[in-house]
């Protein structure tokens, strides 16, 4: 059967280096899925924000989801595992990046297993990570993987002469993480429909004798 | 099948001049308004109920009561009354008052409202919104049914040997609509009572409300109130119409660009694409409004939203004219031809008298 997994990236440029580190990140864990020997198919859906900042706008406005937002949204909380990419403005995520999980239900990514990352132009923001970018997730009951990556421009540049860019060693930590939710024999099973039955609803208000 | 109007009863800055009506010339416009949907032939009118600006109708049974009395065949509504922050007493005996005053051309529906800081204005609490809908309504339903009634819940004080006054007309309570955008549990409300259920259906896509109804038919049926398309389903729709569409398009763009709700968001275009609202000619009104019910299946009242974000009474009263000689009676038309004859027609006093009586003479 098919896994998937859902790239979301806030970059706004074309090219962007959020892109770039998303896509780097994807790379290693296909590679890390590879290696594991899976069996099962690894789909992979890559959400750019840019495309849907219209319908992210429109959506705070009208309070429902135009058809490509919707098709992101249902790709997104319907995914196996995440990956979620933004660049840092003004000292956080991108208002964009913020804004897309606004607009989803807040429940709806409990239980799934993020992957998170951000792009930046100075190391000083990296902790965005950490105070900004982890906290969102972990309202949402999300599962965020321990290894968080962060790629400043000087990162893209920077190769010591006696081993791995430490860039490339956090992003093939991360991906080791997230593998196994992509790889393991059951996947994370399907919130059941609840629908309370009305006298249960009534028995539920009944004074206390 | 019963057509009408509900209005939310906003008072809204016209952005066409800039200039804003008063409450007072608001009330009387919704009165007028009211009067003239029986003079073009629509069966029902239907008010909401706010407290708070930029909104008037607070007071929706004293408003029904006036326009009671200057009508002759419309049945009067609400859309919605908040049951999780009005006293149920005071709502049995409100609109069982109206119900004798205007004949049995009454009923309501029960919503819990959008606005969160109505709850704890009156000493409620938001976070127990289903809770609060579910016991007022069961009180409700008690009081309207049996004479004397001892009773204790969570929310209110206890009731001892009380009887709501005055009973209800011919001992037949007011139907009651559930009136709900999103809520699974007030689908599930509405099946379990056998009463109907209102989908506002105006500003969200069509699967959404799908899933909503046909969660309502299917516990319809469950509870045994009859098959799943005999139901009471009513739908909301949006429409402006002009001769030529292009001038109906170019006339209520402004509204739809300020409008209070969507304003400032998507476009007309994306707007009209993606939910029930219909901005054109009376035919493509008539054409969006017959694909309800290819979607939610045969139903009993459509309620078109007419007198909303700033639009004039002059305006207004025209759009009436034109649903009434031009739209609705195409859709009664249409809507009969086809129509299961098991599937009933929009409740009404008479009928709900009728059925009771049926029941009564008829062996278990």
């Amino acid at each position: 059967m098919t896994r998937h997994l859902v790239v979301i990236t806030a970059g706004l440029g074309r090219p962007s280096s959020t892109r770039l580190l998303a896509d780097r990140l994807t790379a290693a864990t296909r590679e890390q899925v590879a290696a594991q020997g899976a069996t099962d198919d690894l789909d992979v859906q890559v959400v750019e924000l840019r495309d849907l900042a219209n319908e992210i706008a429109q959506n705070m406005v009208t309070g429902f989801p135009g058809p490509q937002l919707r098709a992101a949204i249902d790709a997104t909380t319907g995914a196996d595992a995440l990956i979620a990419v933004t660049p840092v403005f003004t000292g956080s995520y991108s208002g964009l990046f913020k804004s897309f999980f606004d607009v989803i239900d807040k429940d709806a990514l409990t239980g799934t297993p993020v992957l998170i990352a951000a792009t930046g132009g100075t190391p000083r923001h990296s902790l965005v990570l950490e105070h900004a970018m982890r906290p969102l997730f972990t309202y949402l009951r999300a599962v965020v993987m321990p290894t968080a990556v962060y790629a400043a421009t000087a990162d893209w540049g920077t190769v010591p002469a006696d081993g791995d860019a430490p860039l490339a060693t956090r992003i093939t930590r991360a991906a080791t993480e997230l593998t196994p939710y992509l790889t393991a024999p059951a996947p994370r099973p399907a919130p059941a429909e609840t629908l309370t039955p009305f006298a249960d609803q009534l028995a539920a208000l009944a004074p206390q004798e | 099948m019963q057509f009408g109007i509900f209005t939310v009863g906003d008072v809204t800055m016209d952005p066409t001049n800039g200039r804003t009506p008063s409450e007072h010339e608001r009330i009387k416009a919704m009165v007028t308004i009211a009067q003239k949907a029986e003079e073009v032939g629509l069966d029902v009118f239907a008010t909401g109920e706010h407290h708070n600006p930029p909104f008037v109708p607070s007071s929706p049974t004293t408003m029904l009561g006036y326009v009671a009395a200057r009508t002759d065949h419309l049945i009067l509504s609400t859309s919605t009354t908040l049951i999780t922050t009005n006293d149920p007493v005071k709502i049995a005996e409100d609109f069982a008052m109206l119900q004798h005053l205007a004949d049995g051309r009454v009923d309501l529906m029960l919503g819990r409202g959008n606005t969160g800081p109505v709850y704890p204005w009156f000493g409620k609490d938001i976070r127990q919104g289903i809770p609060l809908a579910v016991e007022n309504y069961a009180l409700l339903h008690k009081l309207w049914r049996e004479d004397t009634v001892d009773w204790a819940g969570k929310f209110r004080t206890p009731l001892q040997s009380f009887t709501s006054t005055p009973r209800p007309l011919d001992d037949v309570p007011p139907f009651v609509w559930h009136g709900s955008i999103r809520s699974p549990e007030i689908a599930e409300q509405a099946a379990y009572y056998g009463d109907g259920f209102f989908a506002n259906n105006i500003f969200w896509p069509k699967e959404h409300f799908k899933q909503l109804i046909g969660l309502y038919r299917e516990r319809y049926a469950y509870y045994g109130h009859g098959s799943a398309d005999q139901a009471i389903v009513g739908l909301g729709g949006q429409v402006f119409m002009r001769k030529n569409s292009q001038d109906a398009v170019r006339e209520f763009r402004p509204y739809f660009d300020n409008a209070p709700v969507y304003g400032h968001g998507p476009s007309l275009e994306e707007f009209t694409e993606q939910t029930p609202l219909t901005v054109g000619s009376p035919q493509e009104v008539i054409d969006k409004t017959l694909t309800f019910r290819d979607t939610f299946g045969d139903y009993q009242r459509q309620l078109f939203l007419m007198d909303h974000a700033g639009l004039p009474l002059k305006t207004v009263l025209e759009q009436l004219d034109i649903l009434g000689e031009e739209v609705v009676p195409v859709l009664r038309r249409e809507f009969a031809a086809g129509r299961p004859a098991h599937v009933p027609d929009g409740p009404t006093h008479q009928a709900l008298v009728a059925r009771r009586d049926n029941q009564e003479v008829s062996p278990a």
